[in-house]
């Protein structure tokens, strides 16, 4: 139970996968491990909206989570959407086990702006710290430059880097340490 | 702080209370839900919310407006958002007539949310500030701040009231954390100085020299670094009174110092050749024994004699168990809201370890105590759980390591006790369980220093 799992709904680029794993491993530091890639959420579809419900792919991740396992991250190009708002980059159980980002707004060509995959890269990094920092119980954070500060648009998560601030690291730090006892005796 | 305020989310459609509700939390509110009208009116009467995300349309007879005007009447100072799936012109103008204060369409732009939920917020802020500051203002100044039944605290409040109106020099002895200052205090603004100022100085805070600027003032090159003249505390506090705490700490040239002030009602600045005249009340205060000071030769007795015209001994709280609860209530009461925290009551289990508590540094100790455990609360009422670094500190403190002597063990418990009782001898031997002459005995045994 020392691994975060990463997985693809749906087709996703390889080298979005590979970056996630690299950016998410610096900060939590657990083993970081690519799962095969699961359908597209189909089952998480409103017409209405044409958009995909954050909320019933949660629900269907937790199903995957195998118990080596300590976070999943899902990861999929569909625009993401809960009932009050009219988008979520991400979403994530507050201190449970499964996260989703999506890629769709993260995307320059979403702005009418010529495709630039650094800056998708960059992006996707820092939603995908964002939302599993949700699941080690983390809060949105005052400090704009820490990933864990609130983005509801797309300038905000350009403006904030892809690092927690010294308090975040702390609680994350401490999170961490107490979840390693109900780990183990989960086991 | 978000903790600090609660949100209320009432749908009746699950998916859509419990992600928006998701989405707060992440925010850092404390989110409660509810699946109907009933509910949340319900929900109301237990808790105040700062916000409420309304429904407009909800099954079960009671729908968003109906709501909200109940919600209203049970609590006018929280604030109403309605949420509707439709944007109608006549619904949207009933609701604000009715009092919500945002009409949102769903699905909403987060940021839009975001902007809403700060905007109220930052004025709730706004709001609570307000409050605490003015009641901080009016307890700053009254009397009554100062809580107690006992009947000795209830002399000295008779006293207090008395000798408010005096000139008279007041002389106010008690452990440290009892609450001379506020002692001193309720003196000044019960007489007729009110107005004028009241001055404090800790005068163990500071050495000779500094003190002496500090009380007195200097002029211009009296000494180097003396660049400008400066006026002291005396002067600063001309037809009002000067409190100064802890005087049984300050030496021998500024007791003369303060004799004169007290005689002749003038002084002269530091390197100054003109008199100046004041017109200041004296109120002093220390927890030492100052008449034992005067036998030891070490506080003059003509400046006593001058501080001790009017005596004020204020009773360690050990002495006035009675008075445990209804403290505790208070500091809930008043520091609670301070620190944004949404706790009010105190569990009896709780209660039970404050009241067979020393309490060595008395009021304070106890108000610092309920305050750590208010930080530190999850609920609504303070648990023994929430005082649990009380009992790690007790313990931590008497716990007698197995390598010692019983002689060693003798010795430590009567250094513990005696720092517990503040170098009281009588008070020590009674928690010992033995006489005074045994214990003077024991001290001089082991060569114990008395404080």
């Amino acid at each position: 139970m020392n691994t975060i799992h990463l997985v693809a709904l749906g087709q996703v680029d390889k080298e979005i996968m590979k970056s996630l794993e690299v950016g998410i491993w610096q900060i939590f530091g657990f083993e970081l491990q690519l799962l095969p890639a699961l359908p597209e959420p189909a089952y998480a579809y409103e017409a209405k909206r044409n958009q995909y419900s954050s909320v019933s792919i949660l629900h269907e991740l937790v199903k995957y989570r195998s118990n080596d396992s300590v976070r999943l991250l899902g990861v999929t190009e569909k625009d993401l959407c809960i009932p009050m708002l009219s988008f979520v980059f991400g979403h994530a159980q507050l201190q449970g086990s499964a996260a989703v980002i999506s890629l769709a707004r993260l995307r320059q060509e979403f702005y009418n702006l010529p495709p630039n995959q650094t800056i998708l890269l960059n992006r996707a990094v820092k939603e995908a710290i964002h939302e599993l920092g949700h699941t080690f119980g983390l809060l949105h954070c005052q400090d704009t430059s820490c990933a864990m500060s609130l983005s509801n648009a797309i300038h905000l998560v350009d403006s904030k880097t892809d690092e927690l601030c010294r308090n975040c690291s702390i609680i994350l730090e401490e999170n961490i340490k107490n979840l390693k006892p109900l780990l183990k005796l989960e086991k | 702080m978000k903790a600090h305020w609660n949100i209320m989310v009432v749908d009746d459609e699950e998916v859509m209370r419990e992600s928006l509700a998701a989405w707060l939390r992440e925010d850092g509110y404390n989110v409660d839900t509810a699946i109907s009208g009933k509910d949340a009116i319900e929900k109301s009467r237990m808790k105040d919310y700062a916000i409420y995300f309304i429904d407009l349309k909800m099954p079960g007879g009671v729908d968003g407006i109906e709501t909200m005007m109940e919600i209203r009447r049970i609590q006018p100072e929280s604030s109403i958002i309605i949420v509707t799936a439709y944007a109608t012109v006549d619904t949207a103008i009933t609701a604000m007539k009715e009092g919500a204060q945002e009409y949102i369409v769903k699905p909403c732009n987060p940021e839009e949310i975001s902007l809403l939920v700060n905007r109220i917020i930052k004025i709730k802020n706004l709001q609570r500030e307000n409050t605490i500051l003015r009641k901080k203002l009016t307890r700053q100044y009254s009397f009554c701040d100062i809580i107690s039944k006992n009947s000795k605290m209830m002399e000295i409040f008779n006293l207090v009231k008395e000798v408010a109106s005096l000139r008279s020099t007041v002389l106010i002895q008690g452990e440290s954390g009892t609450g001379k200052e506020l002692i001193a205090r309720a003196i000044h603004y019960s007489g007729e100085r009110a107005d004028k100022p009241f001055i404090g100085v800790s005068c163990a805070a500071l050495t000779e020299t500094l003190l002496e600027t500090e009380l007195f003032g200097h002029e211009k090159g009296s000494f180097t670094g003396a660049s400008n003249q400066k006026k002291g505390k005396f002067e600063t506090a001309n037809g009002g009174t000067i409190f100064l705490d802890e005087i049984g700490d300050i030496s021998g040239k500024l007791q003369l110092n303060l004799l004169r002030v007290l005689q002749e009602k003038n002084f002269y600045r530091v390197g100054g050749t003109q008199q100046i005249d004041v017109d200041v009340r004296v109120i002093a205060a220390t927890n030492k024994n100052l008449s034992q000071a005067v036998r030891e030769g070490i506080f003059r007795d003509d400046l006593f004699y001058r501080l001790n015209v009017i005596n004020i001994q204020i009773p360690p709280l050990r002495d006035r168990r009675e008075d445990i609860p209804l403290l505790i209530h208070n500091f809930i009461e008043r520091l609670a809201p301070e620190l944004g925290r949404d706790v009010g009551d105190i569990s009896e289990g709780a209660l039970k370890i404050l009241l067979n508590y020393d309490w060595p540094g008395n009021v304070r100790e106890l108000e610092n105590a309920v305050e750590r455990a208010i930080v530190t609360c999850k609920t609504h009422t303070l648990t023994e759980e929430d005082f649990a670094f009380f009992n790690k500190q007790e313990q931590q403190e008497w716990a007698v390591p197995a390598n010692l002597t019983l002689d060693e063990i003798e010795n430590r418990a009567i250094i513990d006790t005696l720092h517990h009782t503040h170098g009281n001898i009588k008070e020590a031997a009674s928690r010992l369980g033995v006489d005074r002459s045994t214990l003077y005995d024991r001290i001089k045994k082991y060569n114990l220093p008395r404080n």
